[in-house]
């Protein structure tokens, strides 16, 4: 392998390329699910290729492709070539990548069981076994289990003279239940929304999460729901949100508007750009003085968490808003260049087909100081939601939209009533400047996004955040009429 | 390339491999090609080559799938042998009904030599002209230019042999000022038939003219959507319940209404997967001959598409409409989409709106309730009002939460013309024209 990179990156550097990287990438996925007692999906997938991209008179070129023979590694070179010559007709500015980048190393995801040494029966047999407690709860129409694992191996090699190999491990799975009745649709999923959680981990994550152990809890939940009163509607009220919903807001209202290439607009044909502009950095009032922002990818579990980014960028960790103000992006070495610092890897592809692009990493909500106990008691009059069924944000990350499997009222420091078809809207730097409370460690848990899309062509990208339950006031609540 | 001989070649040395039980194997390969920019600037130019090769493996009525994009022999029987591994340990389906029996494919043009070949420098060269359309007005030109071709192959033990060959091309640009943007897009399997020029002028016209919106209140206005938010109300309502699986499990907005007129007799919705004006495709995923399905005629719901299993199930003929068996708990999709056009062009749908707005596209828009296929979303690109039919000021962009079932049966008129897209996450190119709708609901607005 490392023969093949080093035979792509001398015909680059021979080429007369400013600078050139190739990436090898082998993923090996193993899926399952079982739906209402049946196995709808058993696959196991083995993909490999190679990516190289090349800068060349100030321009990118990519190129890439499965077959990993001498002839097709020439003839791919050779096309990035010609890419970066077609892309220097409407050049841009001059790339500065900054400090080269000179990693060398392994990095293997730490775990404590591998989950393709766990066989297939007994994989199944714990769906089944989930199956049969939600089996048991009348009322409900489809009933849905999924475990996932991959195994992805990425070498990466620059012309500066970096050569990482790692070994990225990733577990996750889920139950989601669908109960209907009358018009009503209600769902419930565990351990996190849309039936899937996902962590760096091996089998001991799907064994900790007890999949069997919460399935009927799950199951009654939704079938309370096609009764439960709804929402209130077109309300300003407090609002309390679950670890799981927080992450989902952080992704969507902090990730997002911190990528930088968002920033100077290199994202505007799809995902949009940003509020978060390069004049607010270091003094725009982002949230209210608990909140502090984080993105890093050293945490434990987080599936932004590895040894090197796909730029060779070591792993590491920036405050993204410090005591509520704005003081980071995430960035790759050409955006952070532009603004005077060096990259914290946050350049990530999806695959070897892919160019890297600036992605989320893991962005955590720091935990705050509040037990949840008393978080509760000390709330006179609110709502909590937990668990994402629905999400909308505007292009430039401002205007926002969430819903919710669940809602409880809170009334006088109590837990009350169960809510159906909760939503919450509103703008992002007022949301988070209404922050007035956030839980302690004990409740913050690293949840994992395995399905965060960005880029032309699409790519899907895994993400972590780490958040424990916060407070918000004067929150406007309940959009359906 | 593969082509038909050396794919069907690799089918028959996979099933070779299967001994005596049943299995279908299926085979794509892509070619494809991208030129992105923004900034009016080339910014990322990337393109990639990959098989796939998808293994359905059945022991009874025991399935497993195995999946590989490698060709070498060590490689097929691995896959081979992973599939048969699953299959073993998988409990039997009741339900599954087989695979499906050879059939007879019409044949359909869709592809195009000058598309499959199109260069980086053909690409480079159209974005360019886009890019210094935009400097001359002092806009900032973002998008991507794509081609590309893909051959799809199927095969298995029950004598299916299938296979078809396309080219694709989309060209998509937001175009955007200090405070305003316009967007413009379009697919079609002839690179040719994009007229990117004329899209960079559509885009630019917007932006122009959507400079220093006003904040209006938010609540309910006439509308006139622009055809590619028509995309979007199709795309959900595709999503949230087109599909058999859906209704079976009671979860579509079809639900308890198929037969009622629920929508305006101004539309009529239905899938074509062998309209050479689509994106044409003979066959599913199961080797089964696409079938045209109304899904809803002159405002009246008649029904999903079906694939095998949910055919079996419901009592009812496979449409053709299954996805690859890696996608089986999505049920059957509908991938090629029209929309009846009608007899108003949109200046004529503008001017006859007393007091509405003209709204460009969509935004991230999702389900909030599927049952009336409750959707929320932002508008994006251009949005402008309307009083007394002629366009008065560009409007800041809006939230809507609105249901789509709703919308359709307010629709006041249709386009008289249809354009072809591409959905946003590519799982289905529409053919479709622009609407005016009554009654919109709009819940809150941005900065």
């Amino acid at each position: 392998m490392k023969d093949l990179m080093d035979r792509a990156l001398n015909l680059t550097r021979m080429r007369g390329a400013q600078y050139a990287d190739i990436r090898v990438v082998e993923n090996r996925t193993e899926n399952m699910s079982v739906r209402n007692g049946v196995v709808d999906a058993l696959n196991f997938s083995d993909n490999i290729g190679f990516g190289v991209r090349i800068l060349a008179n100030g321009a990118w070129g990519f190129a890439s492709s499965r077959d990993l023979s001498p002839a097709e590694v020439d003839r791919v070179t050779a096309l990035a070539f010609e890419i970066a010559r077609a892309s220097a007709l409407a050049p841009g500015e001059k790339v500065d990548l900054g400090p080269a980048v000179v990693s060398q190393g392994v990095y293997q995801t730490p775990f404590q069981i591998d989950p393709f040494s766990i066989s297939l029966e007994d994989k199944l047999a714990l769906l089944m076994k989930a199956d049969a407690e939600m089996g048991g709860v009348e009322g409900l129409r489809v009933r849905r289990g999924n475990l996932t694992f991959i195994r992805e191996k990425k070498s990466f090699a620059n012309t500066e003279g970096a050569y990482t190999e790692q070994t990225i491990i990733e577990s996750g799975g889920g139950l989601m239940v669908t109960a209907v009745g009358g018009n009503e649709v209600q769902q419930r999923s565990y351990p996190a929304s849309f039936g899937r959680n996902q962590s760096t981990a091996g089998w001991e994550v799907i064994l900790n999460w007890d999949l069997p152990g919460n399935a009927q809890r799950v199951a009654s939940e939704a079938v309370a729901l096609l009764t439960a009163d709804p929402c209130p509607s077109e309300i300003t009220t407090t609002l309390i949100l679950g670890g799981d919903q927080l992450a989902l807001q952080v992704h969507e209202s902090c990730g997002h508007p911190t990528e930088l290439d968002r920033v100077f607009g290199t994202e505007a044909a799809y995902a949009g750009t940003s509020f978060l502009t390069t004049e607010k950095l270091g003094t725009f009032k982002y949230g209210s003085s608990l909140v502090n922002l984080t993105a890093d990818s050293l945490r434990p579990l987080g599936l932004g968490t590895f040894g090197w980014d796909d730029e060779g960028v070591p792993a590491q960790s920036t405050p993204l808003v410090k005591d509520g103000i704005f003081v980071g992006y995430l960035m790759s070495r050409e955006t952070a260049s532009r603004i005077g610092r060096t990259s914290n890897a946050c350049m990530r592809a999806s695959g070897w087909d892919r160019i890297p692009i600036v992605r989320m990493i893991n962005v955590s909500l720091e935990p705050g100081t509040w037990s949840w106990d008393d978080l509760i008691a000390d709330t006179d009059d609110g709502i909590f939601m937990e668990t994402n069924r629905s999400w909308s944000i505007d292009d430039k990350r401002y205007n926002f939209q969430f819903g919710t499997e669940v809602g409880y009222e809170i009334k006088n420091g109590k837990l009350g009533r169960l809510l159906r078809n909760p939503t919450y809207t509103g703008i992002t730097p007022e949301f988070w400047n209404s922050c007035d409370a956030i839980c302690n460690e004990k409740h913050w848990i690293m949840w994992g996004t395995p399905n965060c899309g960005k880029g032309q062509p699409p790519q899907t990208a895994h993400t972590g955040h780490g958040a424990a339950p916060a407070r918000f006031r004067n929150v406007r609540v309940g959009v359906l009429k | 390339m593969l082509g038909q001989q050396e794919s069907l070649k690799i089918c028959k040395q996979i099933l070779g491999r299967c001994g005596k039980d049943p299995a279908e194997v299926l085979i794509f390969s892509e070619d494809d090609a991208l030129t992105r920019f923004a900034n009016n600037t080339i910014h990322q130019n990337v393109a990639q080559t990959d098989i796939k090769i998808i293994i359905r493996y059945i022991i009874g009525k025991q399935i497993g799938t195995a999946t590989t994009n490698r060709l070498d022999s060590s490689a097929l029987d691995e896959v081979v042998g992973r599939a048969r591994l699953n299959a073993q340990a998988s409990p039997e389906d009741p339900l599954y009904p087989g695979l499906s029996g050879p059939a007879q494919y019409q044949e359909i043009p869709a592809f195009d030599d000058a598309t499959a070949s199109y260069s980086p420098q053909a690409r480079a060269l159209s974005v360019r002209g886009i890019c210094n359309l935009s400097k001359s007005k002092d806009l900032n030109a973002s998008g991507a230019f794509s081609t590309g071709y893909g051959e799809i192959t199927i095969a298995n033990t029950e004598g299916v042999n299938a296979y078809h060959t396309s080219t694709h091309a989309d060209f998509q640009t937001v175009i955007m000022g200090e405070d305003s943007s316009g967007r413009a897009q379009r697919t079609a399997w002839r690179v040719q038939d994009i007229p990117v020029e004329e899209l960079g002028k559509e885009a630019v016209h917007t932006a122009e003219r959507g400079r220093n919106p006003h904040k209006i209140e938010a609540g309910e206005y006439t509308v006139v959507f622009d055809h590619y938010v028509t995309q979007d109300i199709i795309s959900s309502l595709c999503f949230s319940g087109m599909g058999a699986l859906s209704v079976l499990e009671g979860r579509s907005w079809m639900n308890d209404r198929i037969g009622q007129k629920i929508m305006s007799s101004q539309v009529s919705i239905w899938d074509d997967g062998l309209d050479p004006q689509g994106a044409p495709m003979p066959f599913d995923f199961e080797g089964v001959p696409k079938q045209k399905v109304d899904i809803v005629r002159e405002g009246v719901v008649l029904g999903p598409v079906y694939d095998r299993y949910t055919g079996q199930k419901a009592g009812h003929a496979s449409t053709g409409h299954a996805l690859p068996p890696t996608a089986r708990g999505f049920g059957p999709l509908a991938t090629n989409l029209f929309m009846a056009p009608g007899t108003a062009s949109l200046e004529e749908m503008i001017h006859s709106t007393q007091r509405g707005l003209y709204i460009n596209r969509f935004w991230y828009t999702r389900v909030v309730h599927p049952r009336d296929c409750i959707i929320t979303g932002m508008t994006r690109d251009g949005v402008f009002m309307i009083e007394n039919g002629e366009i008065t000021y560009p409007v800041k962009n809006l939230r809507f939460t609105q249901s789509y079932v709703q919308a359709l049966a307010d629709v006041e008129a249709v386009g008289r013309k249809t354009y072809l897209l591409a959905s946003e996450f590519l799982s289905s190119v529409d053919c479709i024209p622009a609407l005016k709708i009554s009654r919109f609901n709009f819940t809150g607005s941005t900065v």
